[in-house]
């Protein structure tokens, strides 16, 4: 299992080729990207802050969860901090599998409880000059 | 005793600060913490019921702090 907080850019990539063991016949890779709008205005770029030490920790922890409730193998996540430019990945989830059942509801728990409970927080810059935190989950 | 605080996002904002280093009661709860922040800061923009978490674990406003805990004000995520 591998969770990170990173001010670099990731490699999706990657963490689908670190989870992949012999025994899986699925891996599922999902990536959030930074898009140019919300709620009806132009986003520039985006900044996410994280309370790392935790967030790693209650990453460590979802993970953990899924794996005992679902039939999968490894399981890598990793979340951008920093000022995210439009269309650079945010986050990415690799989850490996012997069935894809299995690494696809497990991905989709992982994301769903990420932005429910894991200290990140983001800030979108809009092209007619605002900023503000967002507050919530989409 | 002393508790670090730490502020995120939208509360580092209203704190004008990411860390800050107070003396407390001994045996002050976090309830109480908060009350001292609402009334230094003079402002509503840090709720009566905040999310914290103590020591990087979610915590209740009844949890009773202890010399060098750090208490994190944990505004609504937005992860992902």
């Amino acid at each position: 299992m591998f969770c990170l907080i990173t001010a670099d850019p990731i490699d999706p990539s990657q963490l689908a080729r670190q989870v992949r063991r012999d025994a899986d016949g699925a891996v599922i890779l999902f990536t959030g990207v930074v898009r140019d709008h919300h709620a009806g205005r132009a986003v520039e770029a985006l900044e996410y802050q994280a309370y790392e030490e935790m967030a790693v920790a209650v990453l460590r922890q979802i993970c953990e969860e899924v794996r005992a409730t679902h039939d999968v193998g490894d399981i890598a996540v990793a979340h951008r901090v920093g000022e995210l430019a439009i269309g650079e990945v945010s986050v990415a989830i690799a989850v490996a599998a012997p069935h894809r059942d299995a690494a696809y509801s497990a991905s989709r728990e992982i994301i769903e409880r990420l932005k429910r409970e894991v200290p990140i927080w983001k800030r979108e810059r809009y092209s007619d000059g605002g900023a503000e935190w967002l507050g919530g989950h989409d | 005793m002393r508790v670090k605080c730490l502020f995120f996002a939208t509360y580092r904002d209203v704190a004008g600060a990411a860390e800050l280093e107070l003396e407390l009661p001994e045996n002050s709860t976090v309830s109480a913490l908060v009350r001292h922040l609402r009334a230094q800061f003079a402002t509503s923009a840090l709720p009566t019921s905040p999310v914290v978490a103590v020591n990087q674990v979610y915590a209740s406003l009844d949890t009773v702090l202890g010399d060098g805990d750090e208490v994190a004000f944990i505004p609504p995520v937005a992860g992902g």
